[in-house]
């Protein structure tokens, strides 16, 4: 076998492909403790009353079952105290399942049945009877408006919108002006993986949960707190996870109802949502926003006022940094926005891949298309013209921006130079033939992050760390810091991520992940590095050559050996013979990476974002009202490429599902009773592979010393912000028709 | 899923002697999934896949007989079927996805159940699953419900895109059932809800469809199945057309036509045939044979796109079928 030592920056394939093509990876709803429990989940069918009477002789009845859990008769939780609060959730008052008789969604929980197969669970969850007492209540978003609010506590990442001059007089007297207002329908993650958790009830009274989750120490936060355990009678694992999108962020309803079926009846215990229960949790907000642009005839911007609001529930202000994209992207001397969120009787929507400005970006940058045709300016250079270097709204300076290259890069790649300025003059037969663009904008976070890097007898490095790998190719970027910054083949690391006990590290989410666990892992392969060499030259007994390389430091680590730097290859040492020297059985550090680490500079500073250009073309069949994307560029700066392979996936991934904004995606609610109804996949369309084209993902070349230690930013959801803009932007080239709602299907 | 029992007869005879509540079995793609939804709940599950019904052979009237075990992919992809019945082909090859085709039988596509979002939803009241308790879907969130054939009691679309073809091929349907055989033609296999929506079609207790009869009939390329829908692919239709011309010198000769997505069940209005009949074809001929088919449709709260649409998705495919080119289902440009 040849060993490889991998460089950051190189294509390298996912080092976990293997293991989750062949069944090896385990998941959530995967392993099989002895004597577990199947819990199936009984939903409410009203928005809102109490539950009157609950008849269960026959679902009893039904051979296997256990017990059924309803808030009459499942064990105590501290969740249940008023006073509790979840460290991931909102403002607000959290759902507590199985609480009380109330009923405050569609959907919500009313008991869980607990069988010894699958198939006894649901059976009996379909016999079960529950009497309800109908409360009215209101679903309809356009009825929810006239009830908008500003929560009185924020979210602690919402960033307040800031106004600058005098945006109302400005656009009064701006002569050209666009005026509309912008609409996404509420979409739900739908990650492959339905959400499931494994409770395994160990003899000594505590439990390893695995879950589906994106946060393994959060959920283990929220049990030990829930269930009033110590951190150390709850062990969470989440070694692979099947895509969450966000959906995993805040630990769902399963979650804790596994764990208090497995307390109440200590047992394992196993739930598994099916499909359409994964429509009574989170979904993303639908959101309107008004936006007014006034601008000079010269296509100069003279004024932006955004007005968005987003849906929340009644119980909690799920809030959204929506209407701030474009004060903080474009220069503009006079700007405004405000931001509210609206309470249906629904559960409470939440973060989903680029939350608010998946939707305030797209949203905004069809409205700057409307104002770029209406100054008559070609949509690129009308961006150019308005450009900022600065992060406009808080008046900050920027670690890096590298938008205008990703502009020209994307325009020149996809051929932009050559469109036709005027809509409806392309044509190919009975197609209309349009070419659209928009700018996408995201947030570059880092959070502090720990990580251990081992060296084992057998000259392996092991490197763990408790971020998950939400699909996102986390294992294999991290393998590639190690083994260049160790200087070791990658087939010599193991990686170990999705356990709670594993040093610290945030809840992956917001795209931070490959700056930080990066970071992290930088961080303690330099240190284990250092401490290796110290070990070995007080070892005594160690060969000329090294001793002079040590105390000179020409002494390096190259492919799993320590080897004077150009010297010949038969003076070598490898690892495991390092090891022995120094009489160790292995050597351990553990490392953590914070803000301020190699120069990185502090947020209050200078503002950090990932930028890109995305440029779209599309065939429209304007009489049948069928829209086929048939081009998408997609040019990103985004720092540092940790792996340019496992990126332009994530980036393509995004463009999909923008590409399901734009034109599929929509949760139908019926505000009659409260609930989606087109709850599975035959009728809730994600885009099928007919419907997307080649993509082509290009990245601009950004060098960040600022931002994060690696330089890296993450690209995990800028591919969402701007695709569905640039899509909606090219109908308009194509058709001469504005849509200001999405996603815009047949016949609309 | 509730409690049943299952069996699998190797004779049509005890097949069909089957106690009340039974459900067939036969690819499952449709019975399996309304029952793990709680929908359909039959106390007994007679699997059919010991029968021999999945010939596809010729008949001594020109015609061809497809066994209603054959599968979909099977019957797309098979010789006599892609000569002589290309509509056909196309429009199986419109519907579900490969791997649910592979699956998927003719006999039971006929019998596939409508897709309205609240006859899956047991939550919900639906006279089509729970006889009387009301319709949920008028007034509702009924963009994908019918216009055509629709009644108080109901206004799901039957879903099938192959019955469209079937339909508008005349083909006829055969029958065994507890009191022997009997002959159907496809135009009058389904029912108008009317005040009973819940019997979907004009099968007895008992009854199997045991074949689909296509008569002898040829278009050469005057034909087409376009199929209208919320993606490019694997999505039901919202209108879809089906139809064959026999072309003389410019002139319509025969016109069949039906169309899906839009009616209660597969849409045929032999008026507009004959109008269609005799003429040259052009588009305010076309124009008159979209109004008659659409003559009386009603759309309800979120449907109107589909009566928008359904004129210019008939005029389409009837200049796709006079001038010999017929929709691609892989190339998804509409010419
Ligand atoms: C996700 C999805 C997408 C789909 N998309 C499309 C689409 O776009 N277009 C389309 O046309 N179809 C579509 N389908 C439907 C598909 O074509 C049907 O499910 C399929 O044809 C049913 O065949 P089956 O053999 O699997 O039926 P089964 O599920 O076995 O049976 C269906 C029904 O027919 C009855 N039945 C079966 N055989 C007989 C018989 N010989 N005599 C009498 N009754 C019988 C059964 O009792 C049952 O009620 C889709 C299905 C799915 C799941
Ligand atoms: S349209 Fe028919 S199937 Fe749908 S809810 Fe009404 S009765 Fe049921």
């Amino acid at each position: 076998m040849t060993l490889h030592s991998a460089k950051i920056g190189q294509p390298v394939s996912r080092i976990d492909g293997l293991a989750k093509v062949t069944g090896q990876a385990r998941y959530a709803a995967e392993p099989h403790p002895a004597g577990m429990l199947y819990g199936f989940i009984v939903n409410s069918p009203i928005a809102r009353g109490r539950i009157e009477a609950i008849r269960d002789e026959a679902a009893r009845a039904v051979p296997g079952v256990v017990e059924i859990m309803t808030h009459l008769n499942r064990p105590h939780s501290a969740l249940f105290e008023k006073s509790y609060m979840d460290g991931l959730s909102v403002p607000g008052s959290p759902y507590r399942p199985l609480h009380d008789a109330e009923i405050s969604f569609n959907g919500q929980p009313v008991a869980v049945v607990l069988a010894e197969t699958f198939e006894a669970a649901r059976e009996a969850a379909m016999l079960l009877e529950v009497d309800y007492e109908r409360w009215p209540h209101n679903a309809d978003f356009e009825a929810s408006l006239h009830q908008k609010y500003m929560p009185g506590k924020t979210r602690s990442n919402y960033v307040p919108p800031k106004s600058r001059g005098n945006a109302a007089e400005a656009y009064a007297l701006s002569p050209i002006k666009v005026e509309g207002r912008y609409h996404l329908a509420p979409e739900h993650h739908n990650p492959m993986e339905m959400h499931a958790t494994t409770v395994l009830a160990e003899d000594d009274g505590s439990f390893t949960v695995w879950d589906k989750t994106q946060g393994p120490q959060a959920v283990q936060a929220y049990l030990t707190s829930a269930l009033s355990l110590s951190k150390d009678q709850i062990r969470v694992r989440n070694p692979y996870v099947g895509g969450a999108f966000g959906s995993g962020l805040r630990a769902q309803h399963n979650v804790f109802l596994a764990a208090l079926g497995a307390k109440m009846l200590k047992r394992s215990v196993r739930i598994t949502l099916t499909r359409p229960q994964m429509f009574t949790h989170v979904f993303r907000p639908e959101a309107v926003m008004d936006i007014a642009l006034g601008a000079q005839p010269d296509g100069t911007l003279q004024s932006m006022i955004v007005d968005g609001v987003t849906d929340t529930s009644r119980f909690e202000h799920n809030m959204e940094n929506l209407v701030i994209w474009g004060l903080i992207n474009y220069k503009c001397p006079n700007a405004t926005a405000d931001y509210k969120v609206a309470p249906r009787d629904t559960y409470t929507s939440s973060d989903m891949r680029a939350p608010g400005a998946a939707t305030g970006v797209n949203l905004f940058e069809m409205a700057i298309d409307e104002m770029a045709y209406a100054c008559n300016m070609d949509p690129l250079a009308f961006r150019l013209h308005n450009y900022s270097d600065i992060d406009a709204m808080h008046d900050m300076p920027l670690t890096s921006k590298a938008l205008k290259e990703a502009m020209h890069e994307g325009a020149e790649r996809f051929g932009w130079y050559n469109r036709p300025m005027a809509p409806k003059t392309m044509r190919d037969g009975k197609e209309l033939i349009g070419w659209g663009m928009a700018t996408g904008i995201w947030d570059a976070m880092f959070s502090p992050t720990s990580a251990r890097a081992t060296l084992t007898a057998d000259g392996r490095l092991h490197i763990a760390t408790a971020a998950s790998d939400i699909g996102t190719g986390t294992y294999t970027i991290l393998a590639q810091t190690a083994s260049e910054t160790f200087g070791i083949p990658i087939e010599m690391i193991d990686i170990e991520l999705g356990d709670s006990t594993l040093p610290e590290c945030p809840t992956e989410g917001g795209s931070w992940t490959a700056a930080s666990a990066g970071a992290a892992v930088w961080l303690a392969c330099q240190s284990l590095r250092e401490k290796l060499f110290k070990a070995v030259g007080k070892s005594g007994n160690i060969s000329a050559w090294l001793t002079e390389g040590l105390s000179n430091k020409t002494t390096v680590l190259k492919d799993g050996f320590l080897q004077d730097k150009g010297a010949d290859e038969n003076l070598r040492l490898s690892l495991s013979e390092a090891l022995s020297l120094t009489g160790q059985e292995k050597l351990e550090v553990e490392e953590t990476a914070k803000p301020g680490l190699r120069g990185t500079i502090s947020q209050m500073r200078k503002a950090r974002f990932t930028h890109s250009a995305v440029f779209c073309e599309v065939r429209v069949d304007e009489e049948l009202g069928i829209v086929r994307v048939t081009r998408l560029v997609n040019a990103v700066a985004a720092g540092r490429i940790m792996n340019p392979k496992t990126a332009a996936s994530q980036v393509r991934g995004a463009m999909v599902m923008a590409t399901g904004m734009a034109l599929h995606e929509e949760s139908l609610m019926d505000e009659r009773v409260g609930r989606f109804m087109n709850h599975n996949f035959a009728e809730y369309h994600i885009p099928a592979h007919a419907d997307i084209p080649d993509m082509e993902v290009l990245f601009v070349e950004e060098k960040d010393r600022e931002v994060s230690p690696l330089g890296v930013k993450g690209v995990g959801e800028i591919g969402m912000c701007g695709t569905a803009a640039a899509i909606a932007n090219a109908i308009f080239h194509a058709t001469g028709q504005r849509h200001r709602s999405l996603p815009i299907t047949p016949g609309s | 899923m509730r409690q049943f029992s299952y069996s699998r007869p190797d004779t049509l005879d005890t097949a069909c002697h089957t106690p009340d509540h039974t459900r067939f079995l036969a690819g499952g793609t449709n019975l399996i999934d309304l029952m793990k939804s709680d929908v359909e709940r039959p106390e007994h599950v007679v699997d059919l896949s010991a029968l021999s019904m999945s010939q596809i052979e010729e008949r001594p009237d020109g015609g061809l007989r497809l066994g209603a075990l054959a599968t979909n992919a099977d019957t797309a992809a098979h010789p006599l079927v892609t000569e002589r019945y290309p509509l056909l082909a196309s429009a199986i090859l419109a519907g579900a996805s490969p791997q649910i085709r592979n699956r998927a039988t003719n006999g039971a596509n006929l019998n596939q159940r409508t897709r309205c979002h609240y006859f899956y939803d047991p939550d919900m009241a639906c006279n089509k699953r729970s006889p009387g308790t009301g319709c949920s879907a008028k007034g509702g969130r009924n963009r994908i419900m019918a216009i055509l054939g629709t009644s108080d009691a109901c206004i799901a679309t039957f879903p099938s895109d192959m019955c469209v073809a079937l339909a508008a091929l005349n083909a006829t349907v055969n029958l065994t059932g507890p009191e022997g055989e009997r002959t159907v033609p496809m135009r009058d296999y389904h029912r108008l809800p009317e005040d009973t929506p819940w019997q979907d079609n004009i099968l007895r207790a008992g009854e199997i469809v045991t074949s689909i009869d296509l008569p002898s009939i040829s278009f050469g390329p005057h034909h087409t199945y376009l199929k209208i829908r919320d993606r490019l692919s694997f999505a039901f239709a919202i209108v879809s057309v089906a139809t064959g011309l026999q072309m003389e010198n410019n002139t319509i000769r025969k016109a069949c036509i039906a169309m899906g997505g839009v009616g209660t069940k597969p849409w045929c209005v032999p008026e507009a045939e004959a109008l269609l009949e005799g003429k040259a074809p052009s588009p305010s001929l076309f124009r008159d044979a979209a109004e008659c088919l659409l003559q009386g449709a009603v759309t309800d709260r979120d449907n109107a796109a589909k009566l928008k649409l359904a004129p210019r998705v008939i005029i389409r495919a009837l200049s796709q079928a006079s001038a010999g080119t017929p929709q691609s289902q892989t190339q998804k440009t509409i010419f």
